[in-house]
């Protein structure tokens, strides 16, 4: 069946699959949510731990769809993978860096001759948690802003600005975004912790801290959301695929595809949701509402940015270098067999759930860190 | 197709890359291996129930998650590094190289990241039997994972199953299969997973002889010995065949690394195995020069090793590079000529498509066709380009063959001395044992240099250059990254093996 498939059709396929991943790494953004609130949210070290332990079983999840969101964009759209991280040098490098350094944190912190000292892995964390999401938000929202980039006729990559990709840290927008996702981030996190740890004062302080995060993403989300359906966005002629500037593009996007407008207010609506009986019903279930309104809100708009004719990769530099999901994908057999490959993602994403409940079905506890079977391998 | 390259820009990437492949492969296939002997160590508590088997496992486990959160530290540069700094290899060969890549992502790091969890924090929280599972789970995810990454590297040695495509101006997949299964793949897996399983074998029994040296937990010690050695000298025996079929390999798909290893000016038919020799380092392809200082041979090995069959002719750098008639070896200097032909009717074909002439784009593309083969020989300068770095490959190969032979007979005295039951008397030996744990490091470095040095200067093999594989980033720029993973690595790694060997003075939990 997929064999059969037309070119066209496997491009947007896997333009859904890597929004899917995309969104997926959005929510699971909970665990560098987590990091930047450790000197905040923690009072003690006892209660410090709880949170690293906690997220510690959670970060390579974050990383790891972090790699895939990579690798399937390199397998699915080459040319975005050829176009961004060579022509972006400084602002994905300085990403990387932040994720290199979260990598040894949870691992080495409580290690005796740790060499750099308990401190510098949880200031670590924190860059990873603050610096780090905030540069991937900028990403993200040069797939509406645009990039500084021109490709020649071998698809070679020029970038017009010396500094390499931080250049999208001084737009508005961009920059919004990613302040957007760090509060989001914490907002989740104070949801996931409250619902994985038990402890009385921290888990007091994580619910206050989900109502005071999610005040916190309100103005950046309004300006967000306010500028993408007001914002010129990068349309493409289907016949000459000509990239042209459209006046609202992207809310012609919603509005052209119903169902993401469905997807945008749900989601919007499940985060609010999770937020409400968190703070004020006493709920410690808010982290799925919130967590699946994440999903939802995300893929609505990685999906906003690459279906109904626009480029989702746009450049303002040559407006004609912009990227879609049909100029930069790969080949149409490698997106076949892709999507063969594609059909184990399901199987993938059970077996993840049902460790995950196998593993948080007791809460973490004081006691644990010090006493159970697993007290040694504690971060 | 390209103007202008910074010749000590692509040297600086070049630099970059093999600083953080060198560090990740410190810390890989010690993962690789240990894994699996956690999963045995772990099998035999389950089947025994015998606690001090579950201590034994829990104290390599703690050395084992020390290892792998640092090589995820380094892995996740590698694989972006592709696209920054070589972007257009990525845009080139991506619709190849890049499926991999995402399966290992989806089937093998999802297994290691979900079940590492369940490993190290499930001892209470699931069934013995489940988390035994998650232990093997663990092992197996990290072999996949080195599965699609390595197919990926031997597709780039033997780039096979796929067609370029003048319209996109890049190389695309036209059959998975064969690159999934190609013989290059197939060995580079086996024997590199393999030379991970006797490292992590060296590092277990290593640490267990120093534990008998002092004479501290003498039976942990030496029931870790007792797996790892039998698991090590099977893997050794294994890294020996499979190295014997990547020579040979080789010697079929890259004759000029194979002449690099064994630095083989000549072509002969006779030619002998360089047992150990100083290579002249300034000899130079055609000239006069001596190509050794000092050479001890084993005659006829050569052609034995690289086509199977003793008589048979093995082409030098020489035949290679100013072409052999009498073998049918075609010179670099011609295929260059092709290639640059190729380059040129490929530029005439884009032209002549952007002006919608139909029959001087086909003209010209049936021109291509002609060349396009010797593609990447045309973005050589000189012939002497296509020769790598042949003392560094040549030591290269030689030390990392003379450790490989050594590690069987060790961990065959090992066994020996156990079953004589006076292995803690045996000091001379456990000083060795001691001193193998850094020879390995030394042996699976070297191999790394042999497959990626000897290949140069091709991106992939004939085809890519890595001068034209680049991102064209300043020189300036390519320094600093550089400069900022060689300091923030090397402060990891020093952190890394503080911590590691202060758990290895702690040793297990007591009871």
């Amino acid at each position: 069946m997929i064999g059969n498939l037309d070119y066209s059709t496997l491009q947007q396929i896997w333009w859904l699959i890597v929004s899917v991943v995309g969104s997926l790494f959005v929510f699971l953004l909970f665990v560098q949510g987590g990091q930047s609130m450790l000197f905040t949210l923690a009072h003690n070290e006892e209660e410090k731990s709880l949170m690293i332990n906690s997220l510690g079983r959670k970060w390579e999840m974050t990383f790891t769809t972090l790699v895939l969101f990579g690798g399937a964009l390199f397998a699915a759209f080459p040319k975005f993978y050829a176009t961004s991280f060579g022509g972006a040098y400084w602002v994905w490098m300085l990403i990387l860096f932040t994720f290199i350094i979260q990598a040894v944190s949870y691992e080495y912190r409580k290690k005796p001759d740790n060499f750099l000292g308990s401190w510098a892995y949880e200031f670590f964390l924190f860059i990873n948690g603050t610096v780090g999401v905030l540069l991937i938000g900028v990403v993200v929202g040069t797939f509406f802003s645009g990039a500084a980039f021109a490709l020649n006729e071998y698809n070679q990559v020029t970038w017009q600005n010396s500094i390499r990709g931080l250049e999208a840290a001084t737009n508005m927008f961009n920059l919004a975004f990613g302040l957007f996702l760090i509060f989001l981030g914490r907002t989740l996190a104070g949801m996931y912790l409250l619902n994985n740890i038990d402890h009385g004062a921290l888990n007091a302080r994580s619910r206050r801290s989900v109502l005071i995060n999610f005040l916190w993403t309100l103005p950046f989300l309004f300006f967000v959301l306010i500028s993408l359906v007001t914002m010129e966005g990068f349309a493409v002629n289907p016949e000459t695929m000509e990239v042209f500037m459209e006046k609202g593009k992207y809310l012609n996007n919603l509005l052209a595809m119903p169902l993401l407008l469905v997807f945008l207010l749900t989601g919007l609506g499940l985060v609010i949701y999770g937020v409400v009986v968190t703070c004020f019903k006493g709920s410690e279930k808010g982290i799925w509402f919130a967590g699946l309104g994440t999903v939802l809100t995300a893929l609505a708009i990685f999906l906003t940015a690459g279906y109904n004719n626009t480029a989702f990769y746009p450049s303002y530099a040559d407006l004609q270098s912009s990227l879609t999901i049909y100029n930069a994908s790969s080949s149409k057999y490698t997106l076949t067999v892709m999507t063969y490959v594609a059909l184990g993602i399901p199987f993938v994403l059970a077996y993840v759930a049902y460790v995950w409940r196998l593993m948080d079905s007791k809460k973490l506890t004081a006691k644990e860190l010090t006493e159970g079977e697993n007290s040694h391998e504690m971060y | 197709m390209i103007e202008q390259v910074d010749l000590s820009q692509v040297n600086w990437a070049r630099a970059q890359f093999a600083l953080t492949a060198m560090y990740h492969w410190i810390f890989v296939p010690l993962t690789l291996g240990l894994a699996f002997l956690l999963a045995f160590f772990e099998s035999i508590y389950v089947k025994t129930g015998n606690e001090e088997w579950k201590r034994l496992t829990k104290f390599w486990m703690t050395l084992f998650g020390i290892n792998f959160a640092i090589g995820v530290a380094t892995g996740i540069i590698l694989e972006f590094q592709f696209g920054t700094n070589w972007s257009n290899y990525s845009w080139m060969v991506g619709d190849i190289f890049g499926a991999p890549l995402a399966i290992e992502g989806i089937f093998a790091f999802f297994l290691e990241a979900t079940f590492f969890a369940v490993m190290f924090f499930g001892w209470d929280r699931v069934s013995r039997k489940f988390h035994l599972f998650s232990t093997w789970m663990v092992a197996i995810g990290s072999s996949l994972s080195a599965l699609w990454i390595l197919v990926a590297n031997a597709w780039m040695q033997s780039p096979v199953g796929m067609a370029f495509n003048p319209d996109t101006a890049r190389f695309e997949m036209q059959n998975f299969w064969e690159v999934l299964l190609s013989p290059v793949a197939i060995s580079k897996f086996t024997h590199t997973t393999s030379s991970g399983f006797l490292l992590a074998s060296l590092f277990v029994v290593g640490i267990s002889c120093w534990y008998l040296l002092k004479g501290r937990h003498q039976l942990m010690a030496k029931r870790s010995i007792v797996v790892a050695s039998v698991f090590g000298f099977l893997a050794a025996s294994y890294v020996g065949l499979t190295g014997d079929e990547s020579a040979y390999l080789v010697a079929q798909n890259q004759p000029m690394k194979l002449a690099a290893m064994e630095g083989l000016y000549d072509g002969e038919v006779n030619a002998g195995v360089v047992a150990m020799g100083v290579v002249n380092s300034e000899k130079r392809p055609g000239d006069e020069q001596k190509d050794f200082i000092f050479a001890v041979k084993v005659p006829m090995a050569l052609a034995l090793l690289a086509n199977r069959e003793f008589g048979s002719f093995v082409p030098g750098i020489n035949d290679l590079v100013f072409g052999n008639e009498e073998q049918g070896i075609v010179s670099v200097g011609s295929r260059m000529e092709r290639g640059q032909q190729a380059i040129a009717y490929l530029a005439a074909y884009k032209e002549a498509e952007d002006n919608n002439n139909e029959a001087a784009s086909q003209a010209a593309l049936q021109q291509f066709n002609i060349y396009k083969d010797d593609m990447g020989y045309g973005h050589l300068a000189k012939p002497s380009d296509a020769v790598p770095p042949v003392a560094t490959t040549f030591y290269a190969f030689h030390i990392m063959v003379a450790l490989g032979s050594l590690f069987p007979l060790v961990f065959l005295l090992a066994l020996y001395f156990l079953h004589r039951g006076n292995l803690e008397k045996q000091r001379p030996f456990l000083v060795v044992g001691v001193l193998c744990v850094p020879l390995g490091y030394i042996a699976q470095q070297c191999g790394w240099v042999v497959a990626e040095v000897g290949r140069q200067p091709w991106t992939i093999q004939g085809m890519l250059p890595v001068h034209v594989a680049n991102t064209n980033l300043t020189t300036g720029t390519v320094q600093t990254t550089f400069f900022i993973f060689l300091g923030l690595f090397t402060m990891l790694l020093i952190a890394e093996i503080k911590i590691m060997c202060k758990q290895i003075q702690i040793g297990p939990e007591e009871k």
